[in-house]
């Protein structure tokens, strides 16, 4: 779950990493005015929108005035980027920079821990950074039992030839950013930039923070104190009325999961699963050219009808010819009773099973009674020995022919 | 209407209260329930729901409760004496 950035930097400000001073939301040009007011210098005004490219976009202003700063809140209040409109304007003092750094935490997928990141050429994408000057970068991977200390932090920074009193403000920063990575079961904690201001203060300039979604439950406690609401959705656009329908057909039944759908623009209906499983196969399927119409996960034994009502609901997409039903080897769902759910879906829907179904390849328990089912439908299916990837491909394949 | 399974239950069980009401216990996915005369009701909508779980089958004599498949080899599920 991703913070909007005055909430990513009231997290950062309660544990003692230093703010541009103002940092407050307005939500009327007038309130922005009041801020621009207290702050008594020139400001930057920023929409608070959970998508990138506001600079781009007109959602950064800058202002030296009270009055200014009401003119530029009214125009980003109105402004919608890349279809979000904005939660409000963050006002914040505007200093003279003399260097910007980055500081991130997130998780090494290879290493399986956490990785403190810290560059000394902040303000663009650390990616570009890594291309571009890796001598810049230093990376630290580091425990999740044992506490990032002050002292791991200094060695980290001053690997980047950074010291004296800069390196002592930089390691206490770094250092905080790595508890809260994992006091709170963050997927990302970032500061970019973090700017050396021309009096030698150090200030998060822009922060960016994305939750664990299974953390939510345990952190209630800062979400509330953030002001998030605890049944608050944050996706990166709106859902569609498709995806919205796929939540209601999962809602509809407690048993398994079958609906958790993500929305694209193809024509092969995707009904996969098993973990990992199922981002294998969307790859699978695009590898060999296919263009998926929607990422839709099936799992933990769904009733039949729940995965009916999926099928169906696949099936109703404009523009979907056909599906392909496919995971990993599963213990933990019946492959006879989702053969028989998504066979009733398409009967239901007024199609063939044969002709509307690319290829089923559920591999696992009850697979002898599934594959029963599936014969007696007339539809493609196979066994483990058929790998995932050549099952996306047979499913291509059949697109390409009709 | 069901595509995969079907069930019959003999008078001897349908009509026994007692019956009936183990019928309701052990079915996992709803396949009975009671009917207001106090007989079975077989609900239509359960029944591709059915997880082969053979618990039906031991409610009553011998035969008195039959699990069709209604696909493949369209085998018969009952209790054997």
């Amino acid at each position: 779950m991703r913070f909007y950035e005055y909430e990513s930097k009231r997290l950062f400000g309660k544990h003692g990493v230093p703010l541009p001073t103002g940092s407050k939301v307005a939500h009327t040009p007038q309130e922005a005015s009041a801020i621009a007011a207290e702050i008594a210098g020139p400001v930057v005004l920023k929409s608070q929108v959970l998508t990138g490219g506001r600079m781009k976009a007109g959602g950064v202003l800058f202002s030296d005035n009270p009055a200014a700063a009401a003119a530029a809140a009214k125009k980003i209040l109105a402004l919608t980027i890349n279809g979000h409109t904005p939660r409000g304007v963050l006002v914040e003092a505007r200093a003279p920079i003399a260097q910007e750094y980055y500081v991130g935490v997130t998780w090494d997928g290879v290493a399986r821990l956490p990785v403190m990141i810290c560059s000394d050429m902040g303000g663009i994408d650390i990616e570009e950074v890594a291309e571009t000057h890796p001598q810049h970068i230093a990376k630290r991977n580091f425990s999740t039992l044992l506490p990032f200390s002050d002292f791991m932090a200094k060695e980290l920074i001053a690997s980047l030839n950074i010291s004296g009193s800069d390196l002592n403000r930089l390691a206490q920063i770094t250092a905080g950013l790595a508890r809260i990575f994992i006091t709170y079961g963050l997927t990302l904690a970032e500061i970019n930039p973090l700017a050396k201001l021309a009096d030698g203060r150090f200030v998060c300039l822009d922060g960016h923070v994305d939750m664990e979604d299974d953390a939510r439950d345990s952190q209630k406690a800062i979400l509330k104190e953030l002001g998030i609401d605890p049944e608050e959705k944050r996706q990166a656009r709106p859902p569609t009325d498709f995806e919205i329908k796929g939540v209601a057909v999962d809602a509809g039944d407690h048993r398994g999961v079958a609906g958790n759908v993500v929305e694209f623009d193809g024509d092969l209906g995707l009904v996969i699963g098993a973990g990992g499983g199922s981002l294998t196969l969307f790859d699978a399927i695009r590898k060999h050219g296919g263009r998926p119409a929607n990422y839709c996960e099936i799992g933990g034994n769904p009733s039949v009808t729940k995965t009916c009502e999926l099928t169906k609901l696949i099936l109703s997409k404009p523009g979907v010819k056909k599906i392909a039903v496919m995971m990993n080897v599963v213990s933990n769902t019946r492959v006879d009773i989702v053969a028989r759910g998504v066979i009733k879906g398409v009967i239901e829907s007024g199609h063939k099973p044969s002709e509307k179904i690319a290829i089923f390849r559920i591999p696992g328990s009850w697979e002898t009674e599934g594959f029963k089912i599936l014969k007696h439908y007339g539809v493609e299916y196979c066994d483990r020995t058929v790998s995932m990837y050549e099952a996306a491909g047979r499913a291509v394949a059949k697109m390409r022919v009709g | 209407m069901a595509l995969f399974i079907a069930v019959e239950v003999s008078p001897a069980v349908a009509n026994d209260a007692e019956l009936v009401k183990k019928l309701v216990e052990v079915c996992p996915v709803n396949i009975f329930a009671a009917g207001t005369g106090g007989g079975v009701q077989i609900v239509e909508k359960n029944l591709d729901e059915c997880t082969l779980c053979e618990l039906c089958l031991d409610v009553g004599a011998p035969g008195s409760v039959r699990v069709k498949r209604l696909y493949g080899d369209k085998e018969v599920l009952e209790r054997r004496a």
